[in-house]
């Protein structure tokens, strides 16, 4: 091998060798700091006296629900529009339009959908801190994602399937749902799974519009403080460093089951289409 | 009255022109083969028939096209119903990625049809027409994907025979296929255009001449010659399709 090739296959491999590093190191750390803490009665009791100590029962449970909700607001709103970006235009001025809004709400810093969902859901429409407050404001943040994968996911289907299902007396409707759906189902999983991770993660656009309750939630009116939010409360303010790294922990390792899983079903895609 | 008729019919895509003042009549319950080089604007034709030319952006026709004294493109014309009657085979041959059955009951579930006795009836009788029947009736669950391209493409007219059509249009259905293959489709068509009318294209004189219907001779978007195929394969009126059939050019 030219010593040039030697030289930069050397750097290449560097640059790989620090990027997992630093991910390894982050989890790493965080896992560590956050082990001792770790515990069922942790996870399954509610924090007393501030988060000084007790569980995080109320955080699990709202940011599943929280995260459940918008991703429930999100998916039909967020594949619907790459359908109709796909299927039921042609390339033009209104679907270069639409295309553009959605690429812009992705480069909105969070902080900006938090207040946005604070002054609009929040006050304006009455929705006071909650639940429902927070999805929504969620579910504007991670619609971009879900667009995106969705529209690549259905591009990806080939048009003679198209062709086929028209020239059998398919409408548009019935060739959506029959197979360009189901060809493109495992690439659109995969992105609603990111938006997902993306939700379960978000504390900025959280904390103005979902609150920083510590009960449990009985309704989706009611307001919640999600994992990210109790960490940052509690680290910042000084409650409890150790608690702070162990709800760290838990959702670092629940993003990483999330990552895991968007991954599993984007193999599952390569092994189908590899296996003809 | 013809089964189809195309009279001075014009076709374009965006500025340029691939049919040129088309008169051209298929009789009911005939093979009709379209014969001509790449770009002879045979696969535009089939495709004006089922209107599949809709979905191109900027294509526009001319003149006019009857099924049956009607013309194709009149406003009033439900274009889904259109192409149940007109089916189409493709060059590629393609299943969807159901099993085996749902690609035959694709088209009749789509028309509405759901009861399973029905669909059963209508799935057997397709792949029987289509000579694929006793080759798969022990795995129509099994994916379609594992066929091999002849069968492909046997599945795909079954896929076409189960939606009941009055007209089969066949775009080159054995440019992938080996001749053994290739030969099973054209004896399956000799069958078929007893109670059906069937557009073949081919750019293949040799098929033309084997599949001996009446053949049209498509060059640059226009008729050049039509007529049966014994005469034309042995007096051939016009110049530039003796020069096809002997193979100078195309």
């Amino acid at each position: 091998m030219p010593r040039e090739d030697k030289i930069m296959l050397f750097l290449i491999r560097l640059a790989a060798a620090i990027a997992v590093s630093v991910l390894l190191f982050i989890v790493g750390y965080i896992i560590i700091q956050g082990l001792p803490t770790l515990s069922l009665r942790f996870l399954l009791s509610s924090p007393t006296d501030m988060g000084r100590g007790g569980g995080i029962l109320p955080g699990i449970i709202g940011t599943l629900t929280l995260t459940l909700v918008s991703i429930l607001i999100a998916t039909p709103l967020g594949v619907g529009t790459a359908i109709f970006l796909t299927e039921y235009t042609r390339e033009g001025m209104f679907a270069n339009l639409v295309r553009f809004g959605t690429e812009s709400l992705a480069g909105i810093p969070s902080i900006i959908f938090g207040l946005f969902g604070f002054l609009f859901f929040v006050i304006r429409l009455n929705m006071g801190w909650s639940i429902l407050s927070g999805a929504l404001t969620l579910a504007s943040m991670i619609l971009p994602t879900i667009v995106r994968t969705s529209e690549e996911a259905i591009r990806t289907v080939p048009d003679a399937y198209r062709e086929i299902s028209f020239a059998l007396g398919a409408s548009r409707w019935q060739t959506v749902t029959a197979i360009v759906l189901p060809t493109a189902g495992p690439g659109i999983v995969t992105g609603i799974i990111l938006g997902l991770g993306r939700a379960v993660g978000e504390t900025a656009a959280v904390i103005f519009t979902a609150g920083s309750s510590l009960r449990i939630p009985r309704s989706v009116l009611d307001p919640v403080r999600t994992l990210p939010v109790h960490f940052y409360i509690l680290a910042r303010e000084g409650i409890s460093l150790n608690n702070a790294y162990g709800t760290a922990a838990v959702l670092l390792i629940a993003i990483l089951l999330i990552n895991l899983s968007a991954y599993l079903v984007m193999h599952r895609i390569s092994i189908r289409n590899g296996g003809g | 009255m013809p089964k189809i008729k195309a009279i001075n019919f014009n076709f374009f895509y965006a500025k340029t022109q691939a049919l040129h003042s088309l008169n051209l009549e298929i009789k009911l319950n005939n093979l009709l083969t379209i014969m001509g080089p790449t770009g002879s604007g045979k696969t535009t034709f089939l495709r004006a028939l089922n209107r599949l030319n809709d979905r191109v952006p900027a294509a526009r026709h001319a003149g006019q096209l009857l099924l049956d004294g009607t013309d194709v493109y009149a406003p009033k014309v439900d274009v889904a119903e259109l192409r149940r009657r007109v089916g189409m085979v493709f060059a590629l041959p393609l299943p969807l990625p159901l099993s085996i059955y749902e690609n035959v009951a694709y088209g009749p579930r789509k028309k509405g049809i759901n009861s399973r006795s029905r669909l059963d009836t209508i799935v057997e009788k397709a792949l029987i027409d289509a000579a694929i029947f006793e080759e798969v009736k022990d795995r129509l669950n099994s994916s379609a994907q594992h066929l091999s391209g002849g069968q492909q493409q046997r599945l795909a007219l079954a896929r076409v025979l189960a939606v009941e059509p009055e007209v089969i249009l066949l775009d080159e259905p054995t440019s992938g296929l080996d001749p053994l293959s290739t030969f099973r489709i054209e004896e399956t068509l000799q069958q078929l255009k007893k109670q059906y009318t069937i557009i073949l294209v081919t750019h293949d004189p040799l098929q033309a001449a084997r599949i001996n219907s009446d053949v049209a001779f498509l060059y640059l978007g226009k008729l050049i010659e039509v007529g049966p195929a014994t005469e034309m394969f042995t007096r051939p009126r016009n110049r530039r399709t003796e020069d096809y059939i002997t193979g100078k050019f195309g």
